[in-house]
């Protein structure tokens, strides 16, 4: 009986400590909102954990800004409004997905450059291998000394 | 000695100034979205005990403030609390407070017990009010103008270096 209940405490210590992320809180009750607001959530940064997601975080900001995004979705609001309501908070550093504007061009464009510039050298060196090296022409100097060689061999 | 040879050693000495700035950075510290904006509208009761609440419309009264966000769950809070304290007594500039998501007899004893620095305090029981103030994590420290604008903002604990390096010089451009 008592082994029976401490299995039971265990479990739930278990259940409970899993702390499903968006699980214990109260959800909009239109599943298509609901949806709404946990694909907007999965797009916003947890700023106290930083590469995770607002609907992947447990942190209590997270949870909080998670009922934000709900109750703006149940306003009525549209996606960018919501996030517009977050970033003018925080700044675009909420949004996973970095918007493309002047402050952010190296960041969208730096990779595919560098990449650019690793192909040029890799099929710049890559000709230059083929091409095997055209032997050059004999000076007269060399010519003359070749000369003198082949003379001296035949006379031996 | 050919050029080429020394271009592996030059993107080493790139790479390394690279690295190198890179460890200086902090990335726990998100610059604020909020510098030069005038402070969000809000409207907080005072903390357990104190008299005096805080409002938007009090920090455009005309006066330079210092508005720190602090709770007594915080150790980091408890760090800095004693320069707050003293920052206040000097009376160079009004410390006001914004109590975090905090048991109302949590805050008021660790103000009891630790000393009270702050001119009025706000009680920000469900944390909304420190999310339009971009509070991510206690203790910030906030600079306001006498018109109500947000002109610096600090993460994490005070130390006496930030004081006299960060704080002092604005509050003194500032004329306060």
């Amino acid at each position: 009986m008592i082994r029976a209940l401490a299995v039971l405490v265990l479990w739930a210590g278990l259940a409970l400590g899993q702390g499903l992320p968006g699980a214990p809180e109260r959800q909009l009750a239109d599943p298509a909102q609901e949806e709404r607001a946990r694909a907007i959530s999965r797009g916003l940064r947890c700023l106290v954990c930083q590469n995770q997601s607002i609907e992947d975080s447990n942190a209590d900001l997270a949870r909080d800004m998670r009922m934000i995004v709900r109750e703006r979705v149940a306003l009525g609001e549209k996606d960018d409004q919501v996030r517009g309501f977050l970033v003018a908070r925080y700044g675009d550093w909420v949004l996973l997905d970095p918007p493309f504007k002047l402050g952010t061009l190296v960041l969208w464009l730096g990779p595919g450059l560098i990449l650019i510039a690793a192909l040029a050298t890799v099929f710049a060196l890559a000709r230059r291998r083929a091409r095997p090296p055209q032997p050059q022409a004999l000076s007269a100097e060399e010519r003359r000394r070749l000369k003198a060689l082949i003379e001296e061999r035949d006379r031996a | 000695m050919r050029l080429r040879y020394l271009l592996p050693l030059g993107l080493f000495v790139v790479l390394g100034l690279f690295l190198l700035v890179g460890l200086q950075l902090k990335p726990r510290e998100i610059p604020s979205a909020l510098i030069d904006k005038p402070v969000p509208e809000f409207d907080l009761p005072p903390v357990q005990g104190r008299q005096r609440g805080l409002a938007a419309r009090d920090l455009r009264a005309g006066e330079v403030s210092l508005v720190n966000v602090f709770a007594s769950w915080c150790g980091p809070c408890r760090v800095e609390h004693p320069l707050l304290v003293e920052l206040a007594a000097k009376k160079v500039v009004p410390v006001h407070g914004i109590n975090y998501k905090d048991r109302p007899d949590a805050a008021a004893a660790w103000l009891d017990s630790l000393g009270d620095p702050y001119d009025r305090t706000g009680a920000d029981l469900s944390g909304r009010v420190s999310i339009d103030w971009g509070v991510y994590g206690v203790p910030e420290t906030f600079i306001v103008d006498r018109q109500g604008r947000i002109l610096l903002k600090h993460v994490g604990a005070l130390r006496p270096e930030d004081i006299e390096d960060k704080i002092m010089p604005l509050l003194r451009k500032l004329g306060s």
